[in-house]
């Protein structure tokens, strides 16, 4: 356990309670109803909102220390967009409820995770790797646009639309059941790619001379940020940023090395997410702000601040 | 002992290496010499385990090196590669630590030696973007000493330094080979090479041309005959200096 997981440990064990209490009512010992409201609405989001920021933090520790760039994001993968278009193809279909969406979801997660294993799994190089991740955000997109321009009613559309922002609003136990179990899975797949991710620093021939096996990397990549970021769509729709933010906010407390930023990465995640969806509760607005709006609200200044920031440093 | 049998390798359909067969003998320096394409860079990579050739093989100890676990030939086999590539702003410490990766350890104690062998003792808390060109190279060697492999095999250890870095990281290499490292160079400068190695391969167009001491491999007409140039060595042998025509 390094300084940095501990940092952010204890700051998410004061945020996890705090998030219980906070929203649109507080809640005291006075208020109705309270442990309900607790148990099935507050805790279940609480807990997504942990679990999928973990995922999504972790990702981008990996994602940041494979490309060698601090300006990588697991949505460059092209896994997210994929979930996206398996779960507005099941609200096109109208059998968006229950368990169903997100089972589409994961099969959209795993249809992007397949064909990047396909075009880049077993050979290639970092660069072709990358090129056919964003082949396939663009492909799943247009196919996302394709699916919402022919939405058969504008009831349809609104849902996919509204959906599309990513929230964790009315979820339930059900949606930590499927996200929690995937998104652990693939944390601890990622977590084991730490060794291999430090010797790629010297770059990749010399990893390579370093025992580093790229194939076996790769592999524990594409199912590693397949499972944590195509659960994480699966059951909260696109949440961007905390992938390309949180090694950020991680790395000062470090020495640096890729492996050091993979556990607290996570915690830092979860913290993120944690704060930003009990800011969209709290915010006194007619309708809930919605997480994934209020993420890039965060999240696209600090992108801005970070390529000025390096443009100085190259400069 | 590490040796090259018949190594043959095509990429394209091109034939860069044909045929080269060469022993290497530890606890010595050897200087893969030649022109730009002539295959140095290959026959070394080859040596490091890190390209497969399409004929022959490299045996390690008698073994095949393609049959040795990944992890086993990155203890025994330390490659610096031409490139100083640095991803992230590690301490001089933690990057030289990286070369015990292969041994799934952090030994401080072989950490300091490396740094101290390289003279960077004093650089260890330094951020590696704080280094000079010459300073990164030597951190960068002192990661693959670091690993105490039996090779060395660095990929012209000495492009872009200036002349009293190139020195010492000749020093530093030669300090090696005394110790018993076998290591292998590709050179640009072939009065390096002929100063500084035991032993020199000159490769032409993907062939081997010359094997032996540096005087014997790069004389004046094998120079004319490889690299196209009339040279002429001046000096007295271990301080020669190449006179271009």
């Amino acid at each position: 356990m390094n300084r940095a997981a501990l940092i952010f440990g204890l700051l998410l064990l004061v945020a996890i309670p705090a998030s219980l209490l906070a929203g649109r009512v507080w809640l005291g010992t006075e208020t109705p109803n309270a442990a309900l409201i607790v148990m099935e609405l507050r805790l279940p989001r609480a807990l997504l909102a942990v679990t999928i920021g973990a995922g999504l933090g972790v990702a981008g520790a990996a994602m940041q220390g494979y490309l060698r760039n601090p300006l990588a994001d697991p949505g460059l993968f092209g896994i997210a967009p994929g979930a996206a278009l398996g779960a507005v193809t099941a609200l096109f279909f109208g059998i968006g409820s229950g368990l169903v969406l997100p089972l589409f979801a994961l099969v959209g997660a795993g249809g992007a995770m397949a064909l990047l294993s396909l075009i880049a799994g077993r050979n290639g190089g970092i660069a072709l790797f990358t090129l056919a991740g964003l082949m396939i955000a663009s492909l799943a997109g247009a196919l996302t646009s394709l699916v919402l321009s022919l939405a058969p009613n504008a009831f349809a559309m609104s849902a996919m639309v509204t959906w599309l922002m990513g929230a964790l609003t009315d979820r339930s136990w059900g949606d930590v059941q499927i996200a929690a179990p995937l998104t652990l899975l693939g944390i601890a797949i990622l977590l084991r790619t730490g060794k291999a991710l430090d010797a790629l620093t010297l770059g990749e021939e010399a990893a390579r001379s370093l025992g580093v096996d790229a194939v076996r990397l790769r592999w524990l990549l594409i199912a590693g940020i397949g499972l944590t970021v195509g659960s994480g769509v699966a059951v909260a729709g696109i949440i961007g940023f905390v992938g390309l933010i949180v090694p950020h906010l991680v790395r000062p407390l470090t020495d640096g090395r890729p492996s050091k930023l993979l556990l607290p990465s996570a915690l830092a995640g979860s913290l993120l997410v944690l704060l930003a969806d009990m800011l969209c509760r709290i915010l006194p607005l007619v309708t809930e702000l919605r997480l994934g709006i209020a993420l890039s609200l965060i999240g696209a200044p600090f992108f801005l601040w970070l390529l000025l920031k390096l443009r100085r440093e190259i400069a | 002992m590490l040796e090259a049998c018949n190594l043959s390798i095509e990429l394209d359909g091109a034939p860069v290496l044909r045929d080269v067969s060469a022993s290497f003998a530890p606890g010595k320096i050897t200087a893969i010499c030649g022109p730009n394409g002539a295959g140095k860079s290959t026959v070394l990579r080859c040596l490091a385990g890190l390209i497969e050739p399409s004929n022959g093989e490299v045996l390690f100890d008698g073994i095949r090196l393609h049959d040795l676990a990944a992890e086993t030939r990155a203890r025994r086999i330390g490659y610096l590669p031409q490139r100083a590539e640095v991803a992230w702003n590690l301490s001089v410490e933690a990057l030289v630590a990286l070369g015990r990766l292969p041994h799934g350890d952090r030994a401080p104690d072989k950490v300091a030696a490396a740094l101290a062998a390289v003279d960077l003792t004093d650089f260890a808390q330094r951020k590696t973007a704080t280094l000079s060109g010459g300073e990164l190279a030597r951190a960068l060697l002192a990661r693959v000493l670091a690993g105490e492999p039996d090779w060395i095999l660095a990929d012209e250890p000495l492009a872009a330094l200036d002349l009293g870095h190139q020195q010492a990281m000749m020093r530093h290499l030669r300090a090696a080979a005394v110790a018993g490292t076998g290591v292998i160079l590709v050179l640009h400068d072939l009065a390096m090479a002929m100063n500084h190695a035991d032993h020199v391969l000159v490769l032409g167009e993907g062939e081997l041309r010359a094997e032996g001491p540096p005087e014997q491999a790069l004389t004046e007409a094998m120079i004319a005959s490889i690299w196209q140039t009339n040279a002429r060595w001046l000096g007295e042998p271990g301080a020669r200096a190449l006179s271009l025509a």
